[in-house]
């Protein structure tokens, strides 16, 4: 099953199960979908549930977050997250926020979902990863499926919880076509919202990583494996709550850590995992945590420099290689 | 009406007293507007307002006692304190804020709005017909989100009131120095709806515009905007008062049509009231003032452990803590911040 068509059935799903659902946002309805995502639902439950709404995010999002305060489960996709920045006062303020400052009188059940990161030569405005920036913001839930099960049941446990949830998608993904379980099919299939998912085990090195990066990963670890490397795989799936239990585990096995996100890596989810390891595992590092990132600028245009500022399976293999061996040696201890 | 006058001051009092810190924006001698029009809608409507929202809450029925005590940051407040002076919610009165950016209620409002749509056509409650009315500012006016939402709005007949509090002064900015078109009623029927000019420092004249608008947006024909001409006679907030750029002749003259006295006199020469009967009024609603800050300063503060409570409606959010079981599940979660 592709990655967009466990999105497709997680939302058909979940609009046939509760009609207090309901999908807006722009050429949701009669385009099918920007990405085709939501193909086929307009003509299934008409046009009061599949909203074509005019380019206005920061009123279409209000109006979302006003309809959640009532009791209605709002879907609003975003075209990709970047233009979801017109409507972050919303997101964060409205939404994230609303719980607390309510003091529990108004939750926000709705979701927020679209695709983030980079695509291809889409230019600097189209490619930005907000991972770290709504990981960062109590109140919010945010989510970050990979393989076409993730996708499934990460959106249908977000269209069913309570609080307000960023679910980040990957437009190259969309049409990557995963195995998927019979159990996954069900339409009762949910997955818990905060656990992280080991999707290769190993014993040398811990390899963090989401959405299409954990593809990556898994290449790395095969080119690893041949190396003599046996690296352990984690699929994050949750960037908050961050499953700090599983890395920490997969640590003080291993010893030896590469995180590996697509944004960009001032403060990103990398330099958050970084120190819940110092936090929690410090004394079982045997070497500093290698940070794997975007690069540190505006995404090039350009086909060749596009693949430099984005982390490539060469990257993640030379960062595991320096960890597992430290091609520079230590400085002499006093 | 003299309910929010005499809240407003009592808040201004223990400001200076400092029993109470942060923002405080007052809403002296805009009573008429809030009065107006709330006191014509029903429990199950909704209100939306911006962070000058004392009045409007006090208009939809919130307790003075539970507003004074989310003022003081007490656990007995509207919001048990989480909230404070620009963020009132309550769910039993269906006030929905209390936002601290301009323009930004207006969206939510039009989402209140667009949900009693929904509950009609898609949830089939033939008799839903609640009608949210939204309240905001004239520099809320020149905010893109503003025009958003006339726009869907229209489109989408929402039931809904656009009431426009003009009180030509956003912060320390003469509306004409910020609008191009300063007749904001104008930009109603740019998008398809009815702008409705009415002098806001008459409750009377506003209450009928009101009863026009509402009974439209109950009937399913949609938005109108109202914008009511009005005045604050205090500073934007109680810390910029001594800034105010404003002239003590337009202050004077606004001051001069205070919709309070006017009222009573209204009553008075029409025998709608005796003076001794408007008196006793004042005495009474002083006495609510009066008991509202008692209660608010004998409540507790908020106890420790409400830190981190309700920040998620389902606290697994707050993940799996380094044993493997949920954070919140941890007896000793509330008592220390520093693993969260």
């Amino acid at each position: 099953m592709t990655v967009r068509e466990a999105l497709n059935s997680a939302l058909d799903e979940e609009m046939s199960a509760d009609p207090k659902v309901f999908l807006m946002g722009e050429e949701v309805g009669e385009y099918q979908g920007a990405y085709k995502i939501s193909k086929g639902l307009l003509d299934k439950y008409g046009p009061e549930r599949v909203l074509d709404t005019p380019i206005t995010e920061a009123g279409f999002t209000g109006i979302g977050v006003g309809a959640a305060y009532y009791g209605l489960r709002p879907i609003v996709e975003f075209m990709t997250f970047n233009f979801a920045m017109q409507a972050i006062d919303h997101i964060i303020n409205s939404a994230a926020k609303s719980n607390y400052m309510s003091a529990g009188q108004m939750n926000v059940p709705i979701v927020f979902r679209g695709p983030n990161g980079a695509a291809a030569g889409v230019g600097a405005q189209h490619s930005h990863c907000y991972a770290a920036w709504y990981g960062s913001c109590p109140g919010l839930k945010v989510l970050t499926p990979y393989s076409s099960e993730d996708a499934r049941g990460l959106l249908k446990a977000a269209i069913r919880d309570p609080d307000p949830v960023i679910f980040l998608e990957n437009e190259l993904l969309y049409g990557e076509s995963f195995p998927v379980s019979a159990e996954a099919l069900d339409s009762s299939f949910c997955l818990p919202i905060g656990k992280a998912k080991i999707e290769r085990e190993g014993r040398d090195v811990t390899i963090t990583a989401f959405s299409k990066m954990v593809g990556h990963s898994l290449k790395a670890a095969e080119i690893l494996e041949k190396e003599g490397i046996s690296a352990e795989v984690i699929n994050l799936r949750s960037i908050r709550p961050l499953d700090r239990a599983t890395i920490n585990a997969s640590v003080q096995k291993t010893n030896r850590l590469v995180t590996v996100e697509e944004g960009f890596p001032q403060h990103g989810v990398g330099a958050e995992i970084c120190a819940t390891i110092v936090e929690d595992s410090f004394g079982y590092l045997d070497a500093p945590v290698e940070r794997i990132a975007g690069a540190d600028v505006p995404m090039p245009y350009a086909a060749n420099l596009e693949r430099m500022a984005v982390p490539q399976v060469e990257d993640i293999v030379r960062a595991a290689k320096r960890v597992c061996h430290r091609s520079v040696p230590l400085a002499a201890a006093a | 009406m003299i309910l929010g006058r005499a809240f407003e001051d009592k808040c201004a009092k223990i400001y200076y007293r400092e029993k109470m810190c942060g923002f405080a924006h007052l809403y002296n001698g805009q009573e008429a507007v809030s009065t107006g029009f709330i006191k014509l809608v029903k429990k199950e409507d909704s209100v939306v307002s911006t962070y000058r929202c004392h009045a409007h809450a006090l208009s939809k029925g919130v307790p003075a006692r539970a507003l004074m005590s989310e003022l003081l940051g007490k656990t007995t407040g509207c919001c048990r304190g989480q909230g404070g002076s620009m963020h009132m919610f309550s769910k039993e009165h269906n006030l929905l804020g209390g936002y601290g950016f301009i323009g930004e209620g207006i969206p939510v409002a039009t989402g209140a709005a667009f949900t009693s749509k929904y509950r009609r056509e898609a949830l089939k409650e033939a008799d839903c017909d609640h009608v949210t009315l939204a309240f905001f500012g004239d520099g809320s006016c020149n905010n893109g989100q503003f025009f958003e939402c006339l726009n869907m709005a229209a489109l989408w007949k929402l039931p809904i009131v656009f009431v426009v509090e003009n009180n030509l002064w956003a912060y320390g900015t003469f509306h004409l120095r910020a609008a191009s078109d300063p007749q904001i009623y104008n930009k109603g029927p740019a998008f398809g709806m009815p702008g409705i000019h009415v002098d806001g420092m008459d409750v009377l004249k506003v209450r009928k515009v009101a009863k026009t608008a509402i009974a439209r947006a109950r009937r399913g024909e949609g938005p109108t905007l109202v914008e009511c001409e009005t005045y604050r006679f205090r500073g934007h907030d109680i810390s910029s008062e001594p800034d105010d750029l404003r002239d003590p002749a337009e202050k004077a003259q606004y001051a001069a049509r205070d919709p309070i006295p006017a009222l009573k006199k209204y009553m008075i020469e029409n025998n709608l009231g005796s003076e001794a009967e408007l008196k006793a009024i004042d005495k009474k609603i002083e006495e609510v003032v009066e008991d509202a800050v008692e209660f608010a300063d004998e409540s507790p503060h908020p106890p420790r452990s409400q830190l981190l409570e309700n920040v998620f409606a389902d606290p697994k959010g707050f993940g799996i803590g380094a044993d493997g079981q949920y954070r919140f599940e941890d007896p000793k979660f509330t008592e220390g911040t520093a693993p969260v």
